[in-house]
């Protein structure tokens, strides 16, 4: 049962109100643009609280059973908390892998006693999860995963390597996809699926630095790592069932997610707002023809990116090409978004030469983080190399 | 949602969805490229026979009231037989005695019924606009003198050749004004025409000087009609361009999916299948601007958001085409330099294109003054 459009315009309002009281200062520190970049305990600490502050207002997984920390709501209830947290530029909710993907895999997949054990801790914060799905040797070839989990005893030790690991660092507990049996005859059968934890011996996570000189990644070992028998999931050799219905939830076509305020969003608007201190040539800098022309172009294209969204609904509009927005859209979108962060890094003069770290830095360097940063979405998930030659091949109908 | 990105309305209505399968079926029926080649060195070039059903399917009055035998569906309704037209490459009047039509609308109102219900009719009317070369300017150079007579002359006059009809933009004592002139009035060595770039199209030189136009329409309305006239010129022009981009991206992906170099199908290659999904993805860009424009058109004077759309419409079109026109020549390797290509029909239409009503360049510097002062 859905509730009324009269209650829920005033849960909006509500909710707006709290927001207006409780979203906090932007500390001193520049905070991670999404769950990807969490890199530093400053970060981790400040995310942690604010997320537990929403959590006890009762405004995160509000959709799940009020037993295991939620409110047993309806999940449009989630919907407006997450526009008004986006709508209020709050702080992102970091436990992403948690609420976002383990947290709606147990309500759907876990036993009783898995969802008493982990959801809370997911929905308060307190405890962190990361994935254990990558491996150096096998990108995205998740049928191919090669860390080993051999059952002794009551135990499962595991060896092998991750890569990739949000928060492995922080992370009290992973999804982990890994081998029990290396001579199934079809290699995704041989593999299985443990709610292992991270903070025991034989576990070490080393953290990746990225091109932001920022962390958030790390490269995670596994060295004779002894595991409960009870975290695995299901049973041995249904390892590949759950990765996919975890996959389904990480892309976002499986409902059920804690949040979806998973990271920044940086509109055009903020660009230009930001650029206006700038000077060129002794003037405002919107006042510099070149500028404006690029500024106008960067403009456009959020506009015919917002137009496409619409357009998708439109069947009459989209007829010659019925999967082509759809199938553009990360193509189009991250590079627009990467293209406007550089503009933002570009416009600042001289002062555009400084970085993160440097007091001068305007903004403390946010573009110049986010430009870099941005490239994670652009190889991510698919490069846009890739994306070109799936629209080229799926949409236009172009040979291999 | 962002105020900077602003509105993004977009709407497609039955009637434009009925229209557009219309005029899609007619045009793949009656301009095939070779029909669009017949005509390219004829003077009119177009054929009398297909400029008739045209009418007699009431595409001239659209956008024009029932009193005056339209069918009054709104210029938003234009949009989708404009868009086919430019899809078959098929050169007729239907856009310049569509804006005619419209100028004269906002202008003058019921006081131009009877040009009025010849446009809708089927006569051709055009705009004499351009004083010289540049869009940016006001165009107002022809002068109607105290004895009623007008001095000076008009460049790039669509469709002239043809027209019974010219709404000159001009001034009276530096006020400005539009002047109703008749065919009948004026002699043939008036006429200049031009070799344009595009031969699909048609255009003349036409001196004005002596000639005593029938009516003249002055006011205060007059500037803001031809303020809506130019923007949906722009608007009508990015219309086409993207039936005209859809075509060319038809045409290269055919010639990538048939054509064999060094044992295999060119389409497989990256160098040329990259930059084909941007033509794609700016077909789609100006299309989506070009609709969502149409859903915000006013009949009234247009306001700043119409204002945008049509520029944004031009803007993204404009490029659109002159890029899928260049790498349509240069993907069709050596026989793409060749006349017998298609392709050279694309470019030459998208050099055009890129003039008509303000290049990008022209919009974008009046699309930051509406975004960014």
């Amino acid at each position: 049962m859905s509730d009324s459009k009269a209650q829920l315009r005033e849960f909006q309002t509500e909710v707006r109100a709290w927001m207006q009281a409780n979203v906090p200062e932007p500390p001193p520190f520049l905070l991670p643009l999404s769950f990807l970049e969490v890199g530093t305990e400053q970060q981790l600490d400040f995310l942690r609280e604010w997320q537990h502050k929403v959590w006890s207002a009762g405004y995160l997984g509000m959709h799940w059973p009020k037993e295991y920390g939620g409110q047993g709501a309806d999940p449009a209830y989630q919907g407006i908390v997450d526009r008004e947290l986006g709508a209020a530029n709050a702080p992102i909710m970091f436990n992403t892998i948690g609420l976002g993907w383990v947290g709606p895999l147990l309500l759907e997949m876990g036993t009783d006693e898995e969802k008493a054990k982990y959801l809370k801790g997911i929905l308060s914060g307190e405890e962190i999860w990361c994935q254990g799905f990558s491996e150096p040797d096998h990108g995205s070839d998740l049928g191919a995963v090669q860390t080993r989990a051999v059952r002794d005893g009551d135990d499962y030790v595991i060896n092998g390597s991750k890569i990739w690991t949000t928060m492995g660092n922080y992370a009290d507990h992973m999804i982990l996809l890994a081998r029990t049996d290396p001579t199934a005859e079809r290699k995704y059968d041989g593999l299985s699926f443990f709610l292992s934890p991270m903070k025991i011996p034989g576990v070490d996570a080393v953290p990746i630095r990225k091109v932001t000189g920022e962390y958030g990644f790390n490269q995670v070992f596994f060295t004779d790592a002894r595991i409960p028998a009870s975290t695995l999931m299901l049973e041995e050799g249904k390892g590949w069932q759950v990765a996919m219905k975890t996959l389904e939830y990480e892309r976002g076509v499986q409902a059920g997610q804690g949040t979806s305020h998973w990271a920044v969003s940086i509109q055009i608007d903020d660009l230009i707002d930001d650029l206006r201190g700038f000077e060129r040539d002794g003037e405002p800098l919107f006042q510099d023809p070149s500028v404006r022309d690029q500024a106008v172009t960067l403009i456009m294209e959020a506009k015919a990116l917002a137009l496409s969204q619409r357009r998708m609904r439109l069947s009459g509009l989209t007829s010659d090409f019925p999967m082509g927005l759809p199938l553009s859209s990360k193509y189009r979108g991250t590079e627009w978004a990467r293209r406007m962060k550089l503009f933002g890094t570009a416009m600042q003069g001289a002062s555009s030469s400084l970085y993160i770290g440097d007091s001068d830095a305007h903004r403390g360097g946010f573009w110049q983080r986010a430009y870099f940063s941005n490239f994670g979405m652009t190889i991510g998930g698919g490069t846009t190399q890739v994306q070109a030659n799936i629209i080229a091949e799926h949409v236009l109908g172009l040979p291999k | 949602m962002s105020s900077l990105v602003g509105s993004v309305a977009l709407n497609f209505s039955e009637e434009q969805s009925m229209l557009l399968d219309v005029a899609r079926a007619f045009v793949r029926d009656k301009s095939p490229i070779d029909q669009v080649r017949a005509q390219l060195e004829t003077p009119a070039g177009y054929d009398q026979g297909v400029w008739d059903e045209m009418v007699a399917l009431g595409w001239t009055g659209i956008a024009l009231p029932e009193t005056v035998g339209g069918s009054a569906l709104g210029f938003s309704a234009v949009i989708p037989v404009v868009e086919a037209l430019g899809h078959g490459l098929l050169g007729t009047p239907l856009m310049d005695t569509t804006l005619a039509g419209q100028l004269l609308l906002r202008a003058g109102g019921a006081a131009q019924e009877a040009t009025l219900a010849a446009i809708a009719a089927g006569e051709v009317a055009t705009v004499a606009f351009l004083d010289g070369a540049d869009w940016g300017a006001e165009n107002t150079g022809v002068s109607l003198d105290d004895q009623g007579v007008l001095q000076g002359a008009k460049s790039f006059v669509g469709n002239a050749q043809v027209a019974s009809h010219f709404v000159v933009v001009g001034n009276q004592n530096g006020s400005p004004i539009l002047a109703l002139v008749t065919r009948s009035t004026m002699s043939d060595d008036a006429f200049t025409t031009n070799t344009l770039i595009d031969l699909t199209k048609r255009s003349c030189r036409v001196d004005f000087s002596g000639v005593r136009p029938e009516q003249v329409i002055n006011g205060e309305q007059v500037a803001s009609a031809v303020r809506d006239y130019r923007l949906m010129g722009a608007l009508l022009a990015a219309v086409e361009a993207t039936g005209t981009g859809a075509r060319c991206l038809e045409v290269i992906v055919d010639y990538l999916k048939t054509r064999k170099q060094f044992g295999k199908l060119i389409g497989s290659y990256q160098a040329l299948k990259h930059p084909t999904v941007d033509i794609y993805c700016a077909v789609e860009d100006s299309r989506s601007f070009c609709y969502h424009a149409a859903s915000i058109i006013e009949e009234g004077p247009l306001s700043t958001d119409a204002e945008t759309a049509c520029r944004m419409a031009k803007t993204s079109a404009g490029d659109m085409l002159v890029f899928a026109g260049d790498r349509a020549v240069q993907f069709h390797g050596g026989i793409g330099f060749t006349w017998d290509c298609d392709s050279t029909l694309f470019i030459r239409r998208a050099q055009w294109t890129q003039q008509v009503f303000g290049d990008a360049i022209h919009h974008r510097k009046r699309l930051a003054s509406l975004l960014l002062d």
